[in-house]
């Protein structure tokens, strides 16, 4: 076969969908595209082929910068023992209602 | 889907050898979240073994799905109806975005498509034997939505669940499609049995060339499955051949009766004490000589395959030079 380099050098998209207005847009996959247009016109083709959305993102994957997974620790947990972030750590008299 | 891989090796799978003991931490972390029935992404650290046989258990998974548009697409110009060849070309189309989904989940885990694709071409990778058989008639189509899909959904759903986050999301998204494929085929057939004798008759004579192609998609029997055991450690598979096997039969020979077909096995009937349906032999000699490579159409399947992507090389080039051009041309307006 021919192993022209076509392939791999359309660069990765990632592709986010709106599923209906007033929702936001949520990530559901990615693609290989020539350019941004071509991008978003075969996210439609593959992604939304019954009627899964109403509007669509794409963006250059190597455009996102993403967390390290060996910072999980350092950077999520000392939200865990802050439970008085959360409304269920008060204590309110039964007689006050829904607060 | 139509994957048969975790018990087909194939050349990517060769210098797959699990290492025990060796356990570093980040290895007993990995471990632990599997025990936990966790699930692991892309950037999390992975075991060698584990990230190879996912990117050649999904990327067999993909190349059957576009390889499975061909025995489809050959009868799309001659499709009965308006109303048959608008399905038809819908669920062909399906499956080409099957593949692309699964495309996109083995890469996450350091592999190119170009480099999946050229396993592919070259035959040293696999894809489902199903597909290297005919489509002789009409009713064969019907056939393949009702069995070959509804053989497929039978080992995709507990796909949902593996533990490869990426490869479970791709696989929620081509099983809520799946099941179309399989009530349209199921409901053509419907039509075809109420049609004339001739019509009934391509209909059984369907089934009886697809039923046992279709047991032997769940892959050999457990006992001769040596894959399967770290699979399922792992959390990629989740039910056995043999298990998936039975639930496929048990649930087949009542629509087979609703539709008016014999299923083609004279030792098929119920066993009251298992609560299952007891099934004849599989020719698991005629399955691994397809798997080989010498079934009636692997030849013409990857043939075809390779032509549509060497046809295909110009729109690919033409698409990156005009994304040069805009690019070039968005450059010297700026300046």
């Amino acid at each position: 076969m021919s192993t022209a380099p076509a392939l791999k050098d359309w660069p990765l998209w990632e592709v986010f969908v709106r599923s209906k207005q007033g929702l936001e847009h949520k990530h559901c996959g990615s693609l290989h595209a020539a350019d941004a247009a071509q991008a978003l016109h075969m996210a439609r083709d593959v992604y939304t082929r019954r009627q899964e959305g109403v509007s669509i993102w794409v963006v250059p994957s190597v455009a996102i910068t993403a967390s390290n997974p060996d910072d999980k620790g350092e950077l999520f947990d000392p939200a865990a023992d802050k439970i008085y972030r959360h409304p269920t750590f008060y204590e309110i008299p039964e007689e006050v209602g829904h607060m | 889907m139509y994957t048969q891989a975790m018990d087909i090796p194939d050349e990517s799978g060769k210098k797959l050898a699990v290492v025990p003991g060796a356990a570093s931490e980040q290895e007993a972390a990995f471990e632990a979240r599997i025990a936990a029935d966790g699930r692991i992404e892309p950037q999390d650290w992975m075991p060698e073994a584990y990230r190879k046989t996912l990117v050649r258990q999904i990327s067999q998974h993909a190349h059957s799905e576009i390889v499975g548009m061909l025995p489809e697409g050959n009868w799309i110009s001659r499709a009965p109806s308006l109303k048959r060849k608008a399905i038809l070309i819908a669920k062909v189309q399906d499956e080409g975005g099957h593949g692309l989904y699964l495309y996109s989940a083995a890469e996450t885990l350091g592999t190119g498509r170009d480099e999946m694709l050229a396993g592919l071409h070259s035959g040293k990778a696999k894809y489902s034997s199903i597909f290297n058989y005919p489509t002789l008639n009409w009713a064969d189509v019907g056939v393949i939505g009702w069995l070959v899909d509804g053989a497929a959904i039978m080992n995709q759903i507990p796909l949902c669940r593996c533990s490869y986050g990426p490869y479970a999301r791709a696989m929620i998204r081509v099983c809520k499609e799946e099941s179309f494929h399989q009530r349209q085929g199921y409901e053509a057939l419907l039509v075809m049995m109420k049609g004339t004798d001739g019509q009934r008759a391509m209909v059984q004579d369907a089934v009886n060339r697809y039923w046992w192609k279709c047991l032997a998609m769940f892959g050999p029997p457990d006992a001769d499955s040596p894959h399967s055991a770290q699979g399922m450690r792992w959390g990629i598979k989740r039910i056995s051949n043999d298990e998936l096997r039975q639930k496929f039969i048990d649930a087949t020979v009542p629509q087979a009766k609703v539709l008016g077909v014999t299923l083609p096995d004279p030792d098929l009937k119920w066993n009251e004490e298992r609560g299952h349906y007891d099934y004849g032999q599989i020719d698991w000699a005629e399955f691994w000589n397809t798997v080989e490579g010498n079934g009636p159409c692997n030849k013409e399947r990857l043939a075809t395959r390779v032509k549509a992507h060497n046809d295909g090389q110009w729109v690919r080039d033409a698409a990156l030079a005009y994304a040069r051009k805009q690019k070039e041309r968005q450059v010297k307006e700026a300046a």
